[in-house]
């Protein structure tokens, strides 16, 4: 077993056991700074994949900007925090087996598949991965449409965002 | 080197976790805390394909930056329709939130 499989099982059970705590705990304050912790666990999962452009936007966009959202949500609707009664709903060992049969149906798809055991292709000599993406981004040739129906989609979910959550006396 | 498959069933297991979180939290914000958990495990899916199959082809990356997007957009509206609910209603459970409910 090589270190790179050593750091990435750690990982996978850190970030894994994360996201459990993430709808398993009770209080929602807690269960945002587990949410916090499993998207550190998920940067860290982008480096090793020489993803390093999302590993920074993982920290910056979503723990940065989205986590600190939902803190904010939960502390806006402060009285539920410890929400009287209990965390899940009366059919929640139904949706545990719903989880459980879509884990293993994919597990099961994809042990079919005759490109699991595949490793990672090798880059070419000079390479820069993260200039690539840039150019992808603006390119005509390339992604240049959906780059710029993400930042409408951005503007008018923010305008939306304004417009719903606006005080109207 | 970590084979492919190591990937995909992490990414397998993250978003069954959110799905069940989706399922059966009560919260409608855990609910979208959730739904966090399965657009990450989708984006771990994107970068590894990646990585994997052409790392010349940017495609992945490109689509995972968009659904970083796509999420900092579902996060905004849906965190400001859940504080609009609390003011109106003066409660986050998703079951009591039923004025469209026959």
């Amino acid at each position: 077993m090589t270190s790179a499989q050593i750091i990435f099982i750690i990982v996978a059970f850190f970030t894994l056991g994360s996201g459990v705590m993430v709808v398993g705990t009770g209080n929602l304050i807690h269960a945002a700074l587990w949410l916090v912790s499993t998207l550190f666990g998920v940067a860290v999962m982008y480096a090793l994949l020489n993803a390093n452009f999302l590993a920074v936007i993982q920290v910056v966009v979503y723990i940065g900007a989205i986590a600190i959202l939902f803190i904010f949500a939960v502390m806006l609707t402060r009285k539920e925090i410890r929400d009287q009664g209990p965390q899940l709903n009366k059919g929640w060992w139904l949706s545990a087996l719903l989880a459980v049969l879509v884990f293993s149906g994919l597990a099961a798809m994809l042990w079919g598949w005759e490109g699991m055991s595949r490793t990672a292709a090798e880059f070419p000599s000079g390479f820069d991965s993260m200039s690539e993406l840039g150019t992808a981004l603006i390119s005509p040739n390339a992604y240049v449409l959906p780059f710029e129906v993400a930042s409408v989609l951005l503007l008018a979910a923010l305008i939306g965002a304004v417009y719903i959550a606006f005080n109207r006396k | 080197m970590v084979p492919l498959s190591w990937y995909l069933i992490f990414s397998a297991a993250l978003f069954s976790v959110g799905l069940f979180g989706v399922l059966a939290r009560r919260n409608a914000v855990a609910i979208l805390l959730g739904v966090e958990l399965m657009l990450n495990a989708v984006n771990v899916n994107l970068a590894a394909f990646w990585r994997y199959l052409d790392p010349v082809k940017m495609g992945g990356q490109v689509f995972a930056v968009i659904v970083f997007a796509v999420a900092a957009a579902e996060v905004a509206v849906g965190l400001a329709l859940v504080i609009s609910v609390y003011r109106q209603r003066n409660t986050v459970v998703a079951d009591e939130i039923d004025m469209l409910k026959w």
